[in-house]
């Protein structure tokens, strides 16, 4: 299947987990990086239970916040 | 080095006047060259926090911005955020919340009357000062 993953194209096996794809493009400190699929917010505990499927759209955004202190 | 447009810095500087005592941020975005930074383009994002302390970049704006840069074929390049209180450099929560080693975190300094803004490459809760040039 094919799946648009931060704006690039790229073909992937049928049945791929957002968990799996997080693994095989190799995000930095994954556990802090929101996933969105076709700019739908993805829970952080289902990346494991959530199946991609052909035609998707993929973002990761870290998540950027801090303190002055 | 990172390179800000002065009229990209006079930007975020009104909105982090505005927004003081609250933090205000956003992000940056733009080309890299032989491993140089130009920004093209800084976005004015949400605290979700609105706090004087802290930072959150609001997650769907965020988003937005990403799809924006993309359509204006330019990358992300980090964040900014502001300190109205406090020097411009990463805090303890800075540091232990910079995720992406590949960004750039600029902190403008509100503290004293002539503002101070940095850049700073953190990893593995290190902070290193990039040079910062505004022009």
């Amino acid at each position: 299947m094919t799946i648009t993953v931060a704006g690039t194209k790229k073909e992937y096996e049928d049945g791929l987990t957002v968990a799996k794809l997080v693994e095989l493009e190799n995000v930095e400190t994954p556990e802090y990086v929101t996933v969105t699929i076709n700019e739908e917010f993805v829970e952080s505990g289902s990346f494991a239970s959530t199946t991609l499927k052909d035609g998707d759209t993929v973002e990761f955004l870290y998540f950027m916040g801090g303190g002055q202190y | 080095m990172i390179k800000l447009h002065k009229q990209d810095y006079e930007t975020i500087l009104a909105h982090a006047r505005k927004e003081a005592p609250v933090e205000a941020c956003g992000l940056i975005a733009g080309r890299t060259e032989n491993g140089d930074k130009f920004i093209e383009k800084v976005y004015i994002l949400t605290n979700t926090d609105h706090a004087e302390e802290h930072f959150t970049l609001d997650p769907k704006e965020q988003l937005a911005a990403v799809k924006d840069m993309r359509a204006n074929g330019l990358v992300p390049l980090g964040n900014w955020h502001s300190h109205p209180v406090s020097p411009s450099r990463p805090s303890e929560e800075d540091k232990r919340l910079a995720y992406d080693s590949k960004a750039s975190y600029m902190i403008l300094s509100l503290m004293d009357e002539e503002p101070v803004l940095n850049s700073f490459h953190v990893e593995n809760n290190k902070a290193t000062k990039e040079e910062l040039i505004i022009e």
